[in-house]
């Protein structure tokens, strides 16, 4: 068991759970509630990571980030550093690749209370800070934990873009995903087998609680 | 208008045209009533600030709530209305107690409770405190709903149909329940409805809402005999609705004749139409008299029609009749009578009838094209 690999593995999840539970909730709650201009575009853009190939994503994430030109170049003029091949490179990616499995459940938990519970509130004096802490957020709760728990145990398993931007550096970059592949390559067997299994575990474990949790605390509108 | 009255001013041209006036004073309950679509809950809505329309007046209590004109805009949360939505728009994760002290934000922490619990026991919810709104029935729902509005000491009670949700056995018991705690109550209250039987049972005036526009306010029973127009009668439910024309106007016996189908009717004087002005009538059922079979008196001589019985309705203690009357003026007018009078005469379907329309009863407004005279 490379537990190397799997603590570098769960810090990165929980890395990503950190930023990726605010930006969700917002861009959740706002695409629910707000009609505007470039809806369509940005829900399509949003949702990219979805449909597209890992290496295809990780492909144009690693160019983006290369020092050479753009946006990296940037980052390297003015802050003297890179995305290449590090740990703060590999949250950056892994944050993008799972805005959709973060900002997607939110979404439908947000759209899924009605307008009027939201307007009640207001009507009691609230002001909409108090509505989103006091109405929203505890009616739209089982589909936040769902989408956190979901980009948790998405995070641990990802390969291609973890691959394509981290690459394999034990320690930096050097997931529990990339660790399995890189014992099969070295016919370690029995390392890829303990590995391979903790994960299914682990991913079990968390998507039953995901649908204990969502049908606990699952509040019937009236 | 008083200073604890609510003024309601609202123009717009846009999808959701508005044509709004309206006053409501304090303790007074103005019923908003209108057919789907006519904006109603848009009034409404705005006046909570849920809703902006383009040019907007309102005045709560003498504080400006929204004033287009010097751009002030008050949110909904800064307003104090109590509004029961049309289905409660309870809140699922929280217990009644809970629901209610939210809306409890003027008292010190330790007083909301025990206010909570005083306005349970006022709706009749007293024992319920700790339920969740899904254990709860319809009524009972609806009772949790009003607490909620009148916990916040609104300045203005706004009821977006809140009987439509509940069976007609819990919404006669909850339309007494309003008619007693309305009397404890002080600030306008405002109920939406497109039930006319509701309005007139609960409101003190009616504002009768078209497309957005105010057509007619008045006394519910006024406005259902007196209304200002062939539309305000259609959507007050008026069955015998007619077109005619001014024969005359008799000032010393204070009538007004007009012709009816070839016929001659005698009206209440009503001037301001002239001679040979078509005009469109009214008549409600409630006045117009049944010829006693056999017992002619001398109110059957007052615009006689005679006629045969098409269709014969018993419902509440009253018979609904429709009568084909005879030519050359073959048109349908629907009566109703008391049940007991109805069986004392042998009424049913087919059988001829004689009957009177009141002078006093037959109303008469401006002319426009009825779609179709029954």
């Amino acid at each position: 068991m490379d537990w190397q690999a799997l603590t570098l593995s769960i810090k990165l999840s929980l890395v990503t759970l950190i930023f990726l539970l605010p930006i969700g909730i917002f861009f959740g709650r706002w695409l629910a509630y707000r009609q505007f201009f470039g809806k369509s575009l940005l829900q399509t853009i949003l949702a990219l990571p979805l449909v597209l190939p890992p290496t295809v994503l990780g492909y144009y994430l690693l160019v983006a980030f290369s020092p050479n030109q753009g946006f990296g170049l940037w980052l390297a003029n003015t802050f003297g550093t890179t995305l290449v091949f590090n740990f703060q490179g590999l949250v950056l990616a892994s944050i993008i690749f799972n805005l959709p499995f973060a900002i997607q459940p939110m979404l439908r938990a947000f759209a899924a209370i009605p307008r009027e519970i939201r307007e009640a509130a207001a009507c009691c004096g609230m002001p909409p800070a108090q509505v989103l802490w006091k109405i929203e957020l505890p009616l739209a709760w089982p589909g936040i934990i769902s989408a956190m728990v979901m980009c948790f145990a998405h995070t641990l398993g990802e390969f291609g873009i973890v691959l394509m931007v981290g690459g394999n550096i034990p320690a930096e970059t050097q997931t529990i995903a990339i660790s399995i592949y890189d014992r099969v390559q070295a016919f370690d067997d029995q390392s890829a087998a303990i590995m391979s299994f903790s994960l299914l575990l682990f991913s079990m474990i968390t998507i039953s609680f995901t649908y204990w949790l969502s049908e606990r605390h699952q509040h019937p509108y009236v | 208008m008083s200073d604890l009255a609510i003024h309601i001013n609202l123009h717009q041209k846009n999808s959701i045209p508005l044509d709004v006036e309206l006053d409501c004073q304090a303790g007074e309950l103005l019923a908003l009533v209108g057919p789907s679509g006519s904006g109603k809950t848009t009034v409404l809505r705005s006046i909570a600030g849920l809703y902006q329309p383009q040019n907007a007046n309102i005045i709560c209590q003498g504080e400006v709530w929204q004033d287009s004109a010097q751009s002030i805009f008050l949110a909904t949360h800064q307003r104090h209305v109590g509004l029961v939505f049309q289905n409660y728009a309870l809140f699922p994760h929280m217990t009644v107690q809970e629901n209610i002290q939210q809306a409890i934000t003027h008292l010190p922490k330790q007083q909301r409770q025990p206010e909570a619990l005083k306005l349970l026991k006022k709706v009749h919810l007293d024992g319920l405190e700790q339920q969740y709104p899904t254990k709860l029935s319809g009524g009972q729902q609806q009772r949790v709903a009003v607490a909620r509005a009148l916990a916040r000491q609104p300045k203005v009670l706004l009821l977006d149909e809140p009987f439509s949700a509940v069976d007609q056995v819990t919404r006669r018991k909850l339309y007494r329940e309003l008619l007693v705690l309305r009397q404890s109550l002080a600030m306008p209250m405002i109920l939406v409805t497109h039930d006319l039987e509701e309005s007139s049972l609960l409101a003190d005036r009616i504002a009768l809402l078209h497309k957005g526009e105010i057509l007619q306010t008045g006394i519910p029973e006024f406005v259902a005999a007196h209304p200002n127009s062939a539309t305000v009668a259609r959507l007050m439910d008026q069955q015998n609705l007619f077109t005619a024309e001014i024969l005359a106007h008799d000032k010393k016996t204070n009538k007004t004749h007009i012709r009816w189908r070839g016929m001659i009717l005698e009206a209440n004087y009503q001037p301001r139409y002239k001679v040979n002005e078509r005009v469109c009538w009214i008549i409600q059922p409630a006045n117009i008299l049944l010829h006693r079979r056999g017992r002619p008196s001398n109110g059957d001589r007052e615009n006689p029609l005679y006629g045969q019985i098409t269709e014969y309705m018993e419902s509440n203690g009253l018979a609904n009749i429709l009568v084909q009357i005879d030519q050359p003026i073959n048109i349908h007018i629907a009566i109703n009578i008391a049940l007991h009078v109805a069986k004392r005469n042998a009424l049913g379907r087919y059988e001829k009838i004689g009957i009177s329309l009141l002078a006093e009863g037959i109303h008469l407004m401006p002319y426009q094209t009825l779609r179709r005279e029954i």
